[in-house]
């Protein structure tokens, strides 16, 4: 049989126990003896600790427990850098609870462990903290000052500067014929799950064994950084996954919490758990997004691009957390997204303040300068008096140079190039689907008290993240075959592409695939989880492996039974079939198990075209999403419901982020927006004018499948985009956004300045 | 997030409902929770007591006749919408409840509620002071009647009694000619408003309007009605050029304060579209 899921629409396995409450969160664990753990948080965004007295606390009634440093012998252990893990951010990371300075409003200063989360949160109130309060730094120019410093010992509160380059930038902005520069802003955002996060541990003192739920995107790396704070061996740590509210690149990375749980479990002797509320998770949860840039873009009379010079200043919060350095690092070296640009040099610096310390989210750096650098080609349109779509297919990479090589950076280099792709032709389908040519003739008029606006924008996504995943099938008793992979489950559907992949290299129908289990760490022997949109094209790959090698097994069982050679026998979804009408059934060969792996050091790049028509009311600044339309090739599909999905589910948070998404802090680094009343996300009533198409023109040459990541590509167009999509409705006042998000309040203010200036 | 400690009583009867209140100087009256709640949870509020209204059903009615509408304290933003005698009886406030948060939050929260809590965004306050509402109280010490101006004072405080219960909201009756409009700006939907206006007039045979009411919601510290934009209108058959002076008026009548949502000069200019744009939806003209 020749099966064909794979391509095919098949409805999200997981979504029937979902939308019958039938999910298991983390939260829904309860074992006997449970105890509750709430965190005391510093309320100051900078200060010396000079005591801390729970002495009462732990004499109230339901206290079982108070957790300071103190109780950690050599004091709070650190947590590693996962990604970019350079000596120079050693010093920067962030121990596990505070201890001798607290550096932004959230950060852990005690555990008390209670029999009810309500009772520990009475408690906390009667922990006594002397914190002697030092100046904030609340901003990249403060912390750039240097006259209050997070690491004393540094000197310095700069982390580090990355720095992207090819060809000789300085030289060709010499012999340009135009050159601008500009200064944009990014707001500060995070990736918000409506599930907060969650620790439950449960120590056995007898085995020594520690078991973890709420383990998500990462657990084998997780288990390695909690062994060695906990001075276990590995194998006595099983981190389990269970179902989860939404990643975004934010769950699941290695938190304070996932070692003072587990610390408080084997500190009390009783299984422990931790729920993050709402008002914690806006401080503690990692935050992203926020930079700065000055760059310049250097053109030739005709538009086509000569250089590209910038440095961006990255809002880092209070600590390098374990992927922190990333989006200021793709902030850097993906400026020129998919741009024929042949010299750059862009610098990015990281910068420490005293607020929650930051961490990828969904589209990491490619969100940020995807906006600066959209903005600046829609600047460089009018100043060259060109059309916006044609300066961009003029500029696109051509997909004759594919594979294309992306400027070198440094420090920690990693050559990479752009795999596939014909970014004109998807720039062509989106203008075609969108109907460009109709709606721009709208761009600029006012049409029943609000002006129109149009705009368009290509981009490329980073996926596919190595270096191996870990896939493992084995058949069950009935003749089904069991999945079992090291991606984790953030809500991509992973149960059900993996069931169609499977089905499909197994030959054999999908409902014989009993299920698809993912995450812990119990299941493979090694797994590297749920990043840089990496799960179904790592794991899939994987598990293409497996299938091979359960084969063989197979084979060579079947040819024991059969006294043939393996090559005489032929698998096929009716059973296993050997020479002379020799046969047997796949449930015959119950408990037989394959790994596979598939090791990769390349990076997909799937691509596309973002088209919207945006309409504001310029008395009051309020920006209306009329028509907005995502175009995304992303080599071969598994399925195009789940892809469409992921492509409108980011493009929603893009659009958050471009105009509604904002955490802000004061002078003093206070957090202002502790709540969803003022922090605001976006509903599901707000964009209902959203559409994908998806494509699979180029499949990746570097998997066996084909595929290529493609859970972040909505994101990373949608501010560059809207921003345009507003300077062309406003273009009457001379409206140019340079900052996000677009609140109201900042286009009315833009166009208050446009009509003073007219 | 998780509540503190208190007592909860939810008593049959508005005597017994006093007497608890009255109990203890902490103790709160609990109208549908959808403020208080939250604000225990984030423990800005601690009472001691709550004081649980919803079986006082007598506070729950919606009665209409020549005096005008009187909405019980207890009557839940749900029951006026769902009330299709109000769309005649009076339509300014079935479209300002309308903007009233989302789904969930009307089915609980009630008018004396959002009376009492007198947050200065809330459409219900600034109904009850753009349309000379009486508020009706009783206390241990007897009933009395506090007209809407005088009754809210500053954010969140108001001139009810920590021993009074609100009973029923009075607004005057609703002449069948009225010109109205509501116009409200929030950054989502359901959210509270960054600024809106709620307007009336009534139109003699001329066409001129006279009995102008513009009130302003969310752009100072309490509701308030605007009598330099009402100059405007009054004796004047409104039209866009009206509307405008009028709305400019508005602009120039407040002095809103700076917060993370707005700033004071985007409020004042925001009233002022939102009274011009109310305006010329009561007159009947096209607006935003």
């Amino acid at each position: 049989m020749r099966n064909s899921f794979v391509g095919s629409p098949v409805e999200r396995r997981e979504d029937l126990r979902f939308v019958r409450g039938r999910g298991q969160y983390v939260d829904d664990l309860n074992p006997d003896g449970l105890l509750h753990a709430v965190i005391l948080r510093s309320s100051f965004a900078h200060g010396r600790i000079r005591s801390i007295d729970a002495s009462a606390t732990v004499k109230l009634a339901g206290v079982h427990a108070v957790i300071t440093a103190r109780d950690m012998p050599g004091g709070p252990p650190r947590i590693p850098m996962r990604l970019q893990p350079l000596p120079e951010f050693m010093p920067f990371e962030q121990g596990v609870i505070a201890d001798t300075k607290v550096r932004y409003v959230g950060e852990p200063i005690a555990v008390v462990v209670a029999t009810s989360v309500a009772v520990g949160e009475d408690a906390l109130d009667h922990i006594v903290v002397d914190i002697e309060p030092l100046p904030a730094v609340s901003d990249c120019e403060t912390s750039a000052a240097g006259d209050r410093l997070l690491f004393e010992q540094q000197g310095a509160n700069c982390a580090m500067t990355f720095t992207a380059e090819c060809g000789d930038a300085d030289a060709a902005f010499k012999a340009a014929a135009y050159v601008r520069r500009e200064k944009f802003r990014t707001g500060r955002h995070f990736g918000l799950t409506l599930e907060p996060r969650g620790v439950m541990a449960e120590w056995d003192a007898a085995t020594g064994r520690l078991t973890v739920s709420g383990a998500a995107k990462v657990p084998f790396f997780n288990r390695r950084v909690l062994a060695e704070q906990m001075g276990l061996p590995e194998d006595s740590i099983a981190m389990i996954e269970n179902d989860v509210g939404g990643g975004f690149g934010a769950r699941g990375e290695f938190y304070p919490e996932d070692f003072l749980i587990p610390f408080a479990a084997r500190y009390t002797g009783r299984p422990v758990k931790w729920i993050e509320d709402r008002r914690e998770n806006l401080m503690a949860m990692n935050h992203a997004r926020q930079a700065q840039v000055e760059v310049e873009i250097a053109c030739a009379h005709d538009g086509t691009i000569l250089a590209l010079r910038g440095h961006a200043h990255v809002d880092m919060g209070a600590y390098m957390r374990t992927n922190g350095a990333v989006a200021a690092r793709n902030i850097a070296q993906f400026m020129a997204g998919p741009y024929r640009i042949p010299n750059i040099r862009v610098k990015s610096s990281l910068w420490m303040t005293n607020k929650t310390p930051v961490g990828t989210y969904r589209g990491p750096g490619r969100f940020e300068t995807d906006f600066f650098r959209e903005r600046l080609l829609d600047m460089v349109a009018k100043d060259l008096r060109l059309d916006r779509v044609e300066l961009r297919r003029r500029n696109l990479i051509p997909a004759s140079h594919m594979p294309y090589p992306l400027p070198a950076i440094a420090p920690f280099p990693a050559s990479d190039e752009i795999d596939s792709g014909d970014y004109r032709a998807t720039l062509d389908r989106c203008l075609e689907e969108f109907g460009w040519a109709d709606k721009a003739k709208l761009a600029g008029k006012l049409i029943d008290g609000r002006f129109h606006g149009l705009a368009v924008g290509c981009f490329i996504e980073g996926g596919a993240a190595g270096p191996k995943e870990t896939a493992r099938l084995e058949i069950n008793p009935d003749g089904s075959v069991a999945v079992f992979i090291g991606s984790s489950a953030v809500g991509q559907g992973v149960e059900t592409v993996f069931a169609q992949i499977a089905a499909d290299a197994l030959e054999i129908p999908m409902d014989r695939i009993s299920g698809v289990h993912h995450g812990s760490t119990a299941y493979v022997s090694d797994g590297y989880g749920a990043y840089h949109s990496r799960s179904v094209v790592m794991g899939g790959s994987a598990l293409l492996d497996a299938t091979k090698n359960l084969h063989n097994l197979i084979r060579t069982a079947a040819a024991k039974r059969f006294g043939c050679l393996p090559s005489e026998i032929k698998i096929s979804e009716d059973g296993i079939v050997g020479p002379h009408g020799s046969s047997a059934r796949f449930a015959d060969f119950a408990g037989l198990t394959a790994e596979g792996a598939f090791l990769n050091k390349k990076h997909t790049y799937t691509f596309g075209a973002h088209a919207a028509h945006v309409t504001v009311d310029a008395r009051i600044g309020r920006i209306e999403i009329i028509d907005y339309l995502a175009v995304t090739d992303c080599g071969r599909i598994i399925n195009p419901m789940t892809v469409r999905g992921q492509v409108i589910g980011s493009l929603v948070q893009g659009l958050g982020g471009a105009l509604l998404e904002d955490l802000k802090y004061d002078k003093d680094g206070q957090l202002l927006t502790g709540s969803l009343a003022d922090y605001l996300l976006p509903s599901a009533s707000d964009f209902p004018n959203l559409r994908a198409v998806v494509t699979e023109m180029f499949p990746s040459p570097i998997n066996p499948l084909g595929a290529k990541g493609a859970g972040e590509g909505g994101i990373i167009s949608a501010g560059g985009v809207v921003a345009n999509a507003v300077a062309n409705a406003l273009g009457a006042f001379g409206v140019e956004p340079r900052e996000l998000p677009l609140t109201p309040q900042r286009v009315w203010e833009m166009v208050e300045a446009g009509r003073l200036a007219t | 997030m998780k509540l503190p400690a208190f007592d909860y009583a939810c008593p049959a009867t508005l005597a017994e409902a006093l007497a608890l209140l009255a109990s203890r100087d902490d103790a709160k009256a609990l109208a549908g929770g959808q403020s208080l709640v939250p604000m225990m949870a984030f423990r800005i509020a601690s009472p001691s007591l709550l004081v649980d209204l919803r079986r006082l059903s007598d506070l729950r009615k919606i009665a209409i006749d020549t005096s005008g509408v009187r909405l019980g304290a207890m009557v839940r933003w749900r029951d006026i919408e769902d009330d299709a005698r109000l769309n005649g009886a009076h339509p300014l406030l079935k479209a300002a409840v309308s903007h009233v948060a989302h789904y969930q939050i009307r089915n609980r929260g009630t008018v004396g509620g959002s009376i009492a809590h007198a947050d200065p965004a809330a459409e219900m306050p600034g109904i009850a002071v753009t349309c000379d509402a009486d508020i009706a109280v009783t206390g241990t010490r007897g009933a009395r009647v506090i007209c809407a101006d005088d009754f809210f004072i500053a954010p969140l405080m108001t001139a009810l009694a920590a021993d009074e219960i609100i009973t029923e909201i009075r607004l005057p009756a609703w002449p069948p000619r009225r010109r109205w409009g509501f116009r409200e700006f929030s950054r989502r939907r359901g959210d509270f408003a960054l600024a809106a206006a709620a307007v009336f007039f009534d139109v003699d045979d001329a066409g001129k309007a006279y009995n102008a009411h513009i009130g302003a919601i969310g752009v100072g510290d309490r509701p308030a009605r605007l009598p330099a934009a009402e100059a405007e209108v009054n004796g004047q058959v409104v039209d866009i050029a009206i509307s405008e002076r009028a709305g400019r008026a508005a602009s120039a009548s407040v002095d809103p304060q700076s917060d993370i949502h707005a700033s004071g000069a985007y409020r004042k200019s925001l009233i002022g579209t939102m009274v011009e744009r109310a305006l010329q939806s009561a007159a009947g003209m096209s607006a935003l």
